[in-house]
């Protein structure tokens, strides 16, 4: 087992702001994220694309970015829960997980967020089996997915309202 | 003035939202992986392959060789600085002829294995990727020895030894006892004989464990980053590990990712590990579990094998238990006997039971670590007890939700005195409670009498098999020894609070300032809270057994209340103007009657630290106060889950058309996230029934150590819980308060058993363990089928 040093470079955005690293092609992309350009909001739950913490989209597409290597994204766009919105002014989304009380210790939080922001752009008015189906690929230790499931239809509403 | 008023509360018990939730939201919030320090080293560690081994040959050459390596530590490079961790909680003092055999984990193991992943060496490499890389190249040697993986077998006098220097794998036994159980025996109508197997699952929070420790040798200090549950703790036991100051070492446990008990230890081996590193290395270090690692050596709770016999009348009166059972502790037992003693409190259920005898042995096996994890011996306990009313129930002919009712303890006999100890060594007595109306409640919210009588026949003729389970249970929470908490009123009119408890999701930053925002007037927003940050508040014991409401909340609430006496002395004093005139409500306190005469409290808080001046005698400065509050013992909640679900004989597959909970836990503090604490102890209760277990084979290997193959449950899974509240205010503190963190776990594998039983109602069975899985249950059905 040879360590390799060589480096590949990388060109990709990261919630419109674009990168350029030189990185090991082994590298994952969660680790990119999280250590190379810090953005620590991705979160690594296991490592083997099952919990989905670490969801984030490529292409406005949900990925798990423990899964992929960070030179996969050359010339992608991927969009963090960094970059759905801000501490003042949160995504609708966002502001549903607030109201509804969707999240409890926040560390699957991040994945949810992205992919349910992937899944109302394909379904702006799902039902409450559908918005199930939706996270189903996201696991939560601490809410039991009920107020998740609620924070998801309230999201809807609340991006229908708006237009 | 200054007490609380419960029938005027302003703030507590409102459906707030979470004043943490932004930050979370975001991606903002700092958990143990985000601090990134200059010069962070990492590492990896090696771990044990076997899980009963002597090691005969340890070479780490190669890695130590490896390019971009820092380091590579074994015992024999520890040296005097690797011994085992002091013991979490030690035996209990008050009880006659215990055995307790003290045995503790290393950082780094020299001579035998005793568990597949313990911690053998560490690398330490400027990269993770490195770190792992070099592990990889350590050459080791060993001599397999027999495994010690069943906790019966364990305790056979020609076991092998997990310890070589005890004499058989016995690491403690105690009898509890209360009335006479022979002489109940002997008056009983009917005797019952069973027994129950409860097997190991894990508390699979979301976050691995981590810690981050930075060496300052210029002011010879520590700070530590740690996924804790007991920041303080770790503190004072690392400082005298590393013969510093406790004032020298910082511990932070910042936003963790989940708790549910495991993360409370003391120490885990990379919690020894890491800091010593950071100081010999004098460079940053940093250790991130991953998910792998957290299957074998993250402590797992709930193996244990019950033989019960219950006494009853004619009539379902319940005149005595007796359970003597076995608990697995895994390769050490650095948690005393928290666990069993929990299920040796909670085998009685909200029962009144006059005789009871129960001797409970803890064996050493060959397996990893058992520590207390959400519900923490109190479901093992719940389970043999409803399990046998359920039994009880048909062999005598008695409804099973009448047979409760018949035996549950009535409002009038509160407090009601066990005679015995609970896991925190205080007496264990029911505080208060009101059992009867809690399942009145729940049985008119399931529709019981509707169901049963309408809804189950119409299924049954339809070849649908649906069933109906109903069960109380009993939570001991809120244990001492004491929380503090002190609360001051910073010059910008906001609210600061500190506690030493951890927090790992359970909504302090709201439910905490709900409890001052209620004494001091201001808005929830505006009180900040710091917890799990030695730095911030010196004293502490952490976050577990379903404590931080209740004993966290209530330092919280003296605190708040001799904040507001100095807000109201002071602005008397300023505003002219006798302290019974006052009002204070958003952030200014007013004259009744001249609302132009005020102050706001950033003025007062101004004028409570003044710069030049002459003061008072004795006076204090600014509007601050720190309070403590320990119980003598704790309150204990109480509530009853039911539960429809079809099920399929074919595949067993199971569908939950309706769970309903209610939950009794004294004053509310916060619906919205008590709801929330419900879901998922229900989500975890359901896992345990019917989908998490940890298969090991007969080398102790872990054969799904990857959530490929231990399933937690989803989100389709999971059935909507409708949640009811009662409030049975707890009289052994002032806010009232109960625990409820473990709650929602406790009672759901005895109420799915029970379910199961009652939708198959045309297969003749018995069930008799858990968890249980599709595959599982069509066995048991089978076999006793054909017998």
């Amino acid at each position: 087992m040879e360590a390799t040093n060589q480096k590949i470079e990388l060109t990709v955005t990261v919630n419109g702001t674009r990168y350029e690293r030189e990185i090991e092609p082994r590298m994952l992309l969660s680790d990119f994220l999280r250590h190379e350009i810090g953005l620590t909001g991705t979160h690594v739950g296991c490592e083997h694309g099952v919990c989905g913490a670490c969801s984030v989209l490529m292409d406005d597409q949900p990925v798990r970015s423990c899964l992929m290597f960070a030179v996969q994204t050359q010339g992608h766009e991927i969009t963090t829960v960094e970059g759905l919105g801000t501490m003042d002014a949160l995504s609708p989304v966002q502001q549903a997980f607030h109201e509804a009380h969707g999240l409890q210790c926040g560390f699957c939080t991040p994945g949810i967020l992205t992919t349910v922001t992937a899944f109302l752009e394909t379904n702006p008015d799902p039902s409450e089996e559908e918005a199930r189906e939706a996270i189903s690929g996201n696991l939560c230790r601490c809410t039991g997915y009920q107020h998740i499931v609620d924070a998801v239809l309230l999201a809807a509403k609340k991006k229908q309202a708006a237009g | 003035m200054a007490t609380l008023d419960h029938n005027d509360k302003k703030v507590i018990g409102k459906r707030v939202v979470r004043n943490e939730d932004p930050r979370l939201l975001t991606g903002q919030a700092q958990y143990v992986d985000d601090v990134d320090l200059p010069g962070m080293a990492h590492a990896a560690m090696f771990r044990s392959e076997y899980a009963h081994a002597r090691i005969l040959s340890l070479d780490v050459s190669k890695a130590r060789a490896y390019p971009g390596v820092l380091a590579v530590f074994t015992a024999d490079d520890m040296g005097a600085d690797c011994y085992p961790g002091p013991p979490l909680v030690s035996p209990p003092p008050t009880v006659k002829d215990v055995v307790f055999n003290s045995r503790r984990q290393v950082p780094l193991v020299k001579e035998k294995v005793r568990h597949a992943g313990e911690v053998i060496a560490v690398v330490v490499a400027e990269t993770r990727y490195i770190a792992e890389d070099a592990a990889d190249l350590i050459d080791i040697e060993y001599e397999p020895l027999p495994v010690v993986a069943d906790i019966e077998q364990a305790l056979e006098a020609d076991s092998p030894l997990v310890h070589d220097d005890l004499d058989s794998n016995l690491a403690a036994q105690l009898i509890q006892t209360k009335g006479d159980y022979e002489a109940a025996r002997k008056s009983a109508d009917v005797l019952i004989r069973r027994r129950f197997t409860i097997e190991r699952g894990t508390a699979a929070a979301m976050e691995n464990r981590g810690i981050v420790a930075q060496w300052d040798a210029k002011s010879e200090s520590l700070t530590v980053w740690d996924t804790t549950q007991a920041p303080i703790p770790i503190r004072n036991g690392l400082a005298a590990r590393l013969g510093l100051s406790e004032s020298k070492v910082r511990v932070i446990a910042p936003f963790i990712g989940g708790g549910f008990g495991p993360k409370i230890m003391m120490f885990y081996s990379e919690e020894m590990l890491v800091p010593w590193l950071a100081i010999k290395l004098n460079r940053p270090v940093k250790w991130i579990e991953d998910r792998r690692e957290n299957f074998y050596a993250t402590t797992q709770e709930r193996g244990q094998v019950h033989d019960v016999e219950m006494a009853f009348t004619r009539d379902g009166k319940i005149l005595g238990i007796k359970d003597d059972f076995i608990h697995d502790t895994g390769a050490y037992d650095p948690y005393g006997l928290t666990t069993p003693l929990n299920t040796q409190s909670h085998v009685m259920g909200g029962y009144d039971i006059k005789n009871f005898t129960s001797e409970f042995k803890v064996a050493f096996t060959n397996k990893t670590i058992v520590t207390p994890m959400r519900g923490a011996g109190r479901p093992h306990g719940v389970y043999v007890i409803e399990r046998m009313m359920d039994i009880a129930a048909k062999e005598l002919g008695i409804d099973r939700v009448e047979i409760r009712r018949r035996n549950l303890i009535q409002p009038d006999a509160f407090p009601y005195e066990h005679g015995i100890i609970d896991q925190a060594f205080a007496p264990l007595i029911f505080d208060s409670g009101n059992y009867q109306a809690a399942l009145d409640e729940t049985l008119k919210a399931i529709g019981y009498e509707k169901f049963v009588k309408e809804e189950q026949p119409r299924y049954r003729a339809e070849g649908r098999r649906v069933g109906i389970g109903v069960l109380p249970f009993i939570e001991t929470t809120g244990v001492g020894p004491y929380e503090g908490a002190r609360v001051t009123v910073e010059a910008n009119g906001k609210i600061a609070v500190a506690t030493g408890v951890g927090t790992q999701g359970q909504g302090h930053f709201t439910s905490f300032a709900q409890i001052v925002a209620e004494q001091v007037g201001v808005d929830v927003t505006d009180v900040r809270i710091t917890t799990g940050d030695s730095a911030h508040f010196n004293w502490g014991t952490g976050t577990f057994a379903s404590r931080g409401a209740v004993v966290a909340g209530n330092a919280m609430h003296a605190a708040a209340v001799m904040v507001r006496k100095k807000i109201f002395k002071l602005a008397s004093k300023v505003l002219n103007a006798p302290e019974e005139e006052l009002e204070l409500e958003n952030g200014v306190v007013r004259v009744a009657d001249i609302p132009q005469s005020s102050i706001s409290l950033k003025d007062l808080a101004v004028l409570a630290n003044p710069l030049r001046g002459a003061v008072e005698p004795g006076t204090e400065p600014g509007l601050e106060a720190t309070a403590y509050y320990g119980p003598q013992y704790g309150p204990t909640a109480f509530g009853v889950h039911a539960m429809i679900a079809e099920i399929d004989p074919e595949t067993m597959m199971i569908k939950i058309l309706r769970y309903v909970v209610t939950e009794d836990c004294g004053t509310i503090l916060n619906p919205l996230i008590l709801e929330g604490q419900v879901h998922g102890g229900v989500a975890l209760g359901l896992g345990n029934a019917y989908y998490e277990k940890l298969h090991f084979d007969e080398n102790a290997q872990l054969l799904n150590a990857s959530f490929m193959d231990y399933l937690l449950v989803g989100s389709t899974e999971m059935p909507r819980i409708d949640v009811r509240h009662l409030e049975t205010r707890s009289p052994l503190n002032e806010l009232g308060t109960k625990g409820a963190g473990e709650a929602g776990a406790i009672p759901v594998p005895a109420l799915f058993a029970q379910t199961m039983e009652d939708a198959l109602y045309d297969y003749n069975f018995e069930i008799r363990e858990t968890p249980l899985n599709p595959n599982r249950l069509f066995e048991i059905v089978r076999e006793e089928k054909t017998t």
